[in-house]
């Protein structure tokens, strides 16, 4: 088994207030991992390292060290642009840009590649199919991203995150927001996603995680109390806060 | 004691309900009224030679506002010119760099106490660093004046706008490896155009009927409007003051009026197209 992703003890503070604390994990490649977790807990926070998104904020810092193949990311040297191509986001809200459905996906092609226009089209088409959204909007790629369902719209940012080949995937409650439909799809998808990338969910949903993740990690109070194979957490928790939350005692 | 209660906030619900009826009728009341008032005193001086002539000096018959109305379009057009592009660059500095709050906070109030400031203190400070050292007035001068007044509301309006695109937007730009100036510029800005545009055009309405710093800057001028840059232009507002209330004769009192008129239906004309474009802007975002 191969290790993509190798968190070493991250403390993470949104100004004075600590959200994190001494969190370490190690993310097998081409699997699911699900992050589950009361509301709160620091499930999104532990996520939006990985990418360095948080830097936009000048008040949230991070302590320890993330290796991704080995390569500690969080070190100042790191080409940031670089690292968020090889890592793709889905957030809760879909958000498609203001643009063409085929601009969309589009975009982080010609931001990173450079391409021919023919080339381009054929990206975008694969990307479209990789995300299974191609046959319902093959016939609208002209029309705006924002004109799509909610559960196309989270289709069309999953083709979008793909196009920019990302190794990694990061899915902050994709399906939490659109209907049980459109829910089930992306699910088969991220399956097939697997295949190519290295995919964390964070999810409240207890069938969801059980369904599609192959390790998932359980988090409490800015803790990592357990992490293991998704089977042995749902059958045979090792922490009481594990077993309580998932049997839905609390949170 | 409760039932007292109860009743008292029952009369205080229909004394509010009351009281704000009697505030809508007194603004639709006072809009139709001005607009009633200025068709009937403006609408006669409305012929075809009124629109394509230019004014004439006092006493010269078959004077009309084609010089003017030019007049008007390239001062606003040239101050809406020079004041958009600062005006949006400090707009996205202040919803999109709220980190440095020093500079910020010094930025919003210079502009609040701009937007306080009476315009013809505004014409007055133009008169002073312009015509005065050049000798004399011109279209460009009021272009600036205009610019220094539109600029504090297009900014706000962009502050407000780029404030309403949901900040997961610019983070899954951001999480795409774009770079926060491009995050800026192509998405939220984007994103927000029909917002940025409606603060370009409320601004321009705001100082097409501006008369106080046309004074000391553009003036007047019979004849075409061709010294934008060196010579006094005519506009509209000046046109209106001149001749409704210098002038005796009544042909004037009458093309002052039609001015207005034509001035009034203008502000409305922006204001409906403003709307429409708000309103088009449509889903989300
Ligand atoms: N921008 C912020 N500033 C300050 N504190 C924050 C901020 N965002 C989150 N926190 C705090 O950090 C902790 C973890 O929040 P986080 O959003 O990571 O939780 P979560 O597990 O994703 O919750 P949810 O399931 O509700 O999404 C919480 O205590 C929260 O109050
Ligand atoms: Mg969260």
């Amino acid at each position: 088994m191969a290790i993509k992703i190798h968190a070493k003890k991250l403390n993470f503070y949104y100004g004075a207030h600590q959200a994190l604390f001494d969190n370490s994990l190690e993310i097998e490649a081409n699997r699911i991992t699900a992050v589950i977790g009361p509301s709160g807990c620091g499930k999104s926070t532990h996520l939006r390292i990985y990418n360095r998104i948080f830097e936009l904020y000048r008040d949230q810092r991070v302590e320890g060290e993330l290796l991704i193949d080995g390569k500690n990311v969080l070190a100042p040297k790191v080409d940031v642009l670089e690292l968020r191509r090889k890592i793709g986001m889905i957030f809760q809200k879909p958000t498609p840009f203001p643009m063409s459905v085929f601009d969309n996906v589009a975009y982080p092609l010609k931001l990173h590649f450079k391409l021919s226009k023919t080339k381009i089209a054929d990206r975008v088409e694969q990307a479209l199919r990789g995300a299974s959204l191609w046959d319902e909007v093959k016939d609208k790629l002209k029309a705006s991203g924002l004109a799509l369902s909610g559960g196309q719209q989270q289709r069309l940012c999953i083709a979008r995150a793909i196009a920019a080949e990302p190794e990694i995937l990061l899915m902050d409650e994709p399906t939490s927001a659109i209907d049980p439909v459109a829910t089930l799809k992306i699910e088969e998808l991220m399956l097939e996603l697997k295949k190519k990338f290295t995919v964390m969910i964070v999810t409240h949903n207890m069938q969801q995680a059980a369904r599609i993740s192959d390790y998932t990690a359980f988090f409490f109070q800015g803790y990592i109390i357990e992490f293991g194979e998704t089977e042995q957490i749902f059958t045979n928790p090792q922490k009481t806060k594990t077993e309580e939350y998932i049997t839905g005692r609390f949170g | 004691m409760r039932r007292r209660g109860l009743s008292f906030r029952k009369l205080s619900d229909r004394l509010v309900r009351l009281f704000s009826t009697i505030a809508v009728l007194l603004a639709v009341g006072a809009m139709l009224w001005i607009i009633i008032v200025v068709v009937i005193y403006g609408a006669k001086a409305l012929q075809w030679s009124f629109f394509v002539n230019p004014s004439k000096p006092y006493g010269i018959p078959d004077g009309g506002i084609a010089n003017a109305l030019l007049g008007s379009v390239i001062i606003t057009l040239g101050a809406t010119l020079l004041a958009t592009p600062p005006a949006l660059a400090a707009g996205i500095a202040l919803s999109e760099f709220k980190d440095y709050k020093k500079l910020m906070f010094l930025l919003r109030f210079s502009a609040n106490v701009m937007m306080g400031m009476p315009s013809v203190l505004v014409g007055l400070f133009v008169y002073i660093i312009m015509v005065v050292p050049s000798g004399n007035f011109s279209g460009f001068a009021a272009s600036v004046a205009l610019a220094i007044i539109m600029f504090p509301v297009i900014m706000r309006t962009t502050e407000d706008m780029l404030a309403m695109v949901p900040y997961t937007l610019r983070e899954s730009a951001l999480a795409l490896g774009m770079t926060r100036m491009r995050t800026t510029l192509h998405i939220v800005c984007m994103s927000a155009r029909k917002g940025l545009l409606t603060g370009i055009l409320l601004a321009l309405s705001r100082v097409s009927g501006e008369t106080a710093p046309l004074l000391f800057t553009a003036m007047f001028a019979d004849g075409w409007p061709n010294n934008y840059f060196t010579g006094p232009t005519a506009n509209m507002p000046v046109l209106i003051t001149e001749y409704t209330t210098n002038s005796p004769f009544a042909a004037m009192h009458e093309a002052g009026w039609g001015a207005a008129l034509v001035v009034t239906a203008l502000v409305l004309i922006i204001n409906v197209i403003t709307r429409i474009i708000f309103r088009e802007k449509g889903h989300g975002h």
